[in-house]
C-alpha cells in the first residue's frame, strides 16, 4: 500500500462528503437550476445560484450521491454531455450577471457510454475548456474528492484550483493506467504512485495553488475555512480588470508543461 | 552498431555504400490491414497511402502527411528542437520515448510549421499515429499551443491533422493540462477572427477529441475514421454490451451532427485549398 493509493482510497471513501454537503454548508440561499436547455437534466452535475458571505455566486458541483439509490440516479458522479452543457449554461449566465463561479470537482471521469458518445461527450468537454478559458468572471475550482481526467478538467479551468488534502487529480484512474501500461489493473497502487496525483504532488507542480487540511475529518470546520478563503479570494479576483483576469488565467495554464529548459 | 557496419561494408570501395533509405522505400512491401494485399511501399506512397486494391486508408506518419499535402518545398517546420520531458520519472517511459523517437525519426508526436496549398499560406499541425499511439504529452500540447499563438500573431489560418489515442498517461497531470492550454490558444486564434480547419483521421480519441480536435470552425473527417471520447472497448466494458456496427465512425458522427464533411483522401488538397480561399481576407468584399 503506497501513500498515494491511500489518498485515492480516502478520496473514494464511503461517507466522504459530496458536493451537496459543501453547497449547503458553505453557501446560503442555494437555488438549484436544472437542465441544459438542449436535451435533458443530468443529475450527475448540480448547479445553481447561492450566496457566499452575502454575495450572489454561481455554484456548480459534480455530485456522486450519498445512498445507493441516489448514487444510481446520479450515475455515481459520471456526467453525460448534458451535465457539462448545464454547467456551461450556468457559467455563461454568471458572466451576464457578473457573478463569480465556484466549481466543485468529484468524479471518477466523464461517462463512457453509448448515449454520451452519440451526443458528443468530447465536444461538450472541449467547449467547456474553451469557454472557461475566456470566462469574464472569476472562477475557483475545488477538487473535493476524485479529479478524474477530462471529466474533471471540464470544470477545472479556473483562476484558482484548490484541493482538499485527501483529494486526487489525475489524467486517468490508477486502475486505467495500470491496465494500459502494465496490462494489469491490480497494479493500481503502483500506478497511483507513478502518476503523482496527490494534492501535495500537484501543489509542487504548480497545478494547484492551495491545499486545504481536512481538519482530521471535521468537515464542518473545513467548510468554515473554505467559506472564508473563497470570500477573500473572490474579493481579490473581482478587483482585477476583466482583461487582466482572463490574461492571468491564460498565462497560468500556458506555463504548465512548457519547455523551461 | 559497429559490427553491423562492418558487415555492410562494400567489398569494393569504389562501389560506395548503398543508400539504405532509398533501398527501403523501393523494396519495402506492406500488407493492407483490410484486404491483406501485398503492396509495394512506393506504390502506396504515390497513391496517398490508399490501398490500390480495396481503397482502405493506410496510416500516414506526420511527415508523410505533410509532404503529400502541401506545395512542394513549402513546409517550414517550427519548434523542431522541442523534445519530450519525463517530468514524473514514470517507470519505463524514458525507454519508450527513445524507442518512439528512433522508430519515427521524430522528436515528438506532432509536427508543426507553415506551408502553402495551391499557393494559400497557412499554419499546420500533423500528428504521428505511431508515436506512443499519437498521445498528447506536454510538448505535443506546447507545440500546438505555440502554433496557434504564432498563427494568431501572423494572421494565418490553421489546418490540423488529428490522430491520437488521447492524453499521454506517462506524463500524468501535465498531459491532462494540455487540454486546457491548447483550448486557450485555439480560443485566442478564433477570437482574432481566423479560420481553423481540422481533419480527424483514424483514430482520434480521448483528450484530443475533448479539446483542440473538436474546437475547429470546420471539422472534416477521413472515411471510416474512429472518432470518440472513450475508446470502444471501454464503452463495451462500461455498458456490458456490444457496440452497434459503425459506432463512432466518421459517418456515424456526421449523421449525429458532429462532423461537417467526410472527405476522401484524394479530395482533401482541393477541399482545403477551397476552404482557405473562401476564408481569405478580402474574399467577402
Amino acid at each position: 500500500m503506497t501513500e498515494a493509493y491511500q489518498r485515492v482510497q480516502a478520496a473514494r471513501q464511503k461517507g466522504r462528503p459530496t458536493s451537496m454537503y459543501y453547497l449547503t454548508q458553505i453557501f446560503t440561499d442555494f437555488l438549484e437550476m436544472h437542465g441544459d436547455r438542449r436535451f435533458a437534466d443530468d443529475p450527475a452535475i448540480v448547479g445553481g445560484i447561492a450566496r457566499l458571505a452575502g454575495k450572489p455566486v454561481t455554484v456548480i458541483g459534480i455530485e456522486k450521491g450519498v445512498d445507493t439509490q441516489e448514487k444510481i440516479a446520479r450515475n455515481f458522479g459520471s456526467a453525460h454531455p448534458e451535465g457539462y452543457r448545464k454547467a456551461l449554461r450556468l457559467m455563461k449566465q454568471s458572466e451576464k450577471f457578473g457573478r463569480p463561479v465556484i466549481c466543485l470537482i468529484d468524479t471518477s471521469g466523464a461517462y463512457c457510454g453509448i448515449g454520451a458518445e452519440e451526443r458528443g461527450q468530447g465536444l461538450a468537454i472541449a467547449e467547456n475548456l474553451m469557454a472557461m478559458m475566456g470566462l469574464r468572471v472569476p472562477v475557483i475550482s475545488l477538487v473535493i474528492g476524485e479529479g478524474g481526467s477530462g471529466g474533471a478538467l471540464a470544470l477545472g479551468v479556473a483562476d484558482r484550483v484548490w484541493m482538499l488534502e485527501n483529494a486526487v487529480y489525475s489524467v486517468i484512474s490508477p486502475e486505467g493506467a495500470a491496465s494500459i501500461v502494465w496490462k494489469d489493473a491490480a497494479k493500481a497502487a503502483e500506478a497511483s504512485e507513478a502518476l503523482k496525483l496527490t494534492a501535495s504532488d500537484l501543489y509542487g507542480f504548480g497545478v494547484v495553488e492551495r491545499v486545504f487540511s481536512e481538519e482530521d475529518g471535521d468537515f464542518a470546520a473545513l467548510c468554515e475555512k473554505l467559506r472564508e478563503a473563497l470570500a477573500i479570494e473572490f474579493t481579490m479576483l473581482s478587483a482585477l480588470p476583466t482583461e487582466e483576469l482572463v490574461q492571468l488565467r491564460y498565462d497560468k495554464f500556458r506555463r504548465i508543461g512548457g519547455d523551461e529548459r | 552498431m559497429l559490427s553491423r557496419k562492418l558487415f555492410k561494408k562494400p567489398k569494393n570501395r569504389l562501389e560506395g555504400e548503398v543508400d539504405s533509405a532509398v533501398m527501403q522505400a523501393e523494396d519495402r512491401r506492406v500488407a493492407c490491414p483490410e484486404c491483406k494485399a501485398i503492396v509495394p511501399q512506393a506504390t502506396l506512397q504515390a497513391q496517398a497511402y490508399v490501398c490500390p486494391r480495396c481503397g482502405a486508408l493506410h496510416a500516414m506518419s506526420a511527415r508523410e502527411r505533410i509532404l503529400w499535402l502541401v506545395d512542394e518545398g513549402s513546409f517550414h517546420e517550427l519548434d523542431a528542437d522541442l523534445t519530450p520531458i519525463d517530468r514524473l520519472g514514470f517507470p519505463s517511459y524514458a525507454g519508450k520515448l527513445s524507442k518512439a523517437q528512433e522508430e519515427s525519426g521524430e522528436q515528438e508526436g506532432v509536427l508543426t510549421g507553415t506551408a502553402t496549398i495551391q499557393g494559400h499560406p497557412f499554419a499546420l499541425f500533423s500528428m504521428n499515429p505511431a508515436f506512443i499511439m499519437g498521445s498528447m504529452g506536454a510538448i505535443v500540447g506546447e507545440k500546438i499551443t505555440r502554433l496557434f499563438e504564432y498563427a494568431a500573431e501572423k494572421r494565418l489560418p490553421v489546418v490540423g491533422y488529428a490522430v491520437s489515442g488521447g492524453a499521454r498517461i506517462q506524463e500524468g497531470i501535465f498531459s491532462l493540462m494540455q487540454m486546457a492550454k491548447t483550448s486557450g490558444a485555439v480560443l485566442r486564434h478564433s477570437e482574432a477572427g481566423l479560420l481553423y480547419v481540422v481533419v480527424l483521421t483514424h483514430p482520434t480519441t480521448g483528450g484530443v477529441v475533448a479539446s483542440f480536435a473538436m474546437e475547429a470552425d470546420v471539422i472534416l473527417a477521413e472515411p471510416k475514421a474512429l472518432i470518440g471520447f472513450a475508446g470502444p472497448r471501454v464503452i463495451e466494458q462500461t455498458m456490458r454490451q456490444k457496440l452497434p456496427q459503425g459506432f463512432q465512425r466518421a459517418e456515424f458522427l456526421m449523421t449525429k451532427g458532429f462532423v461537417d464533411r467526410i472527405v476522401p483522401r484524394n479530395a482533401q488538397k482541393q477541399e482545403l485549398a477551397q476552404l482557405l480561399a473562401l476564408h481569405q481576407r478580402g474574399a467577402m468584399a
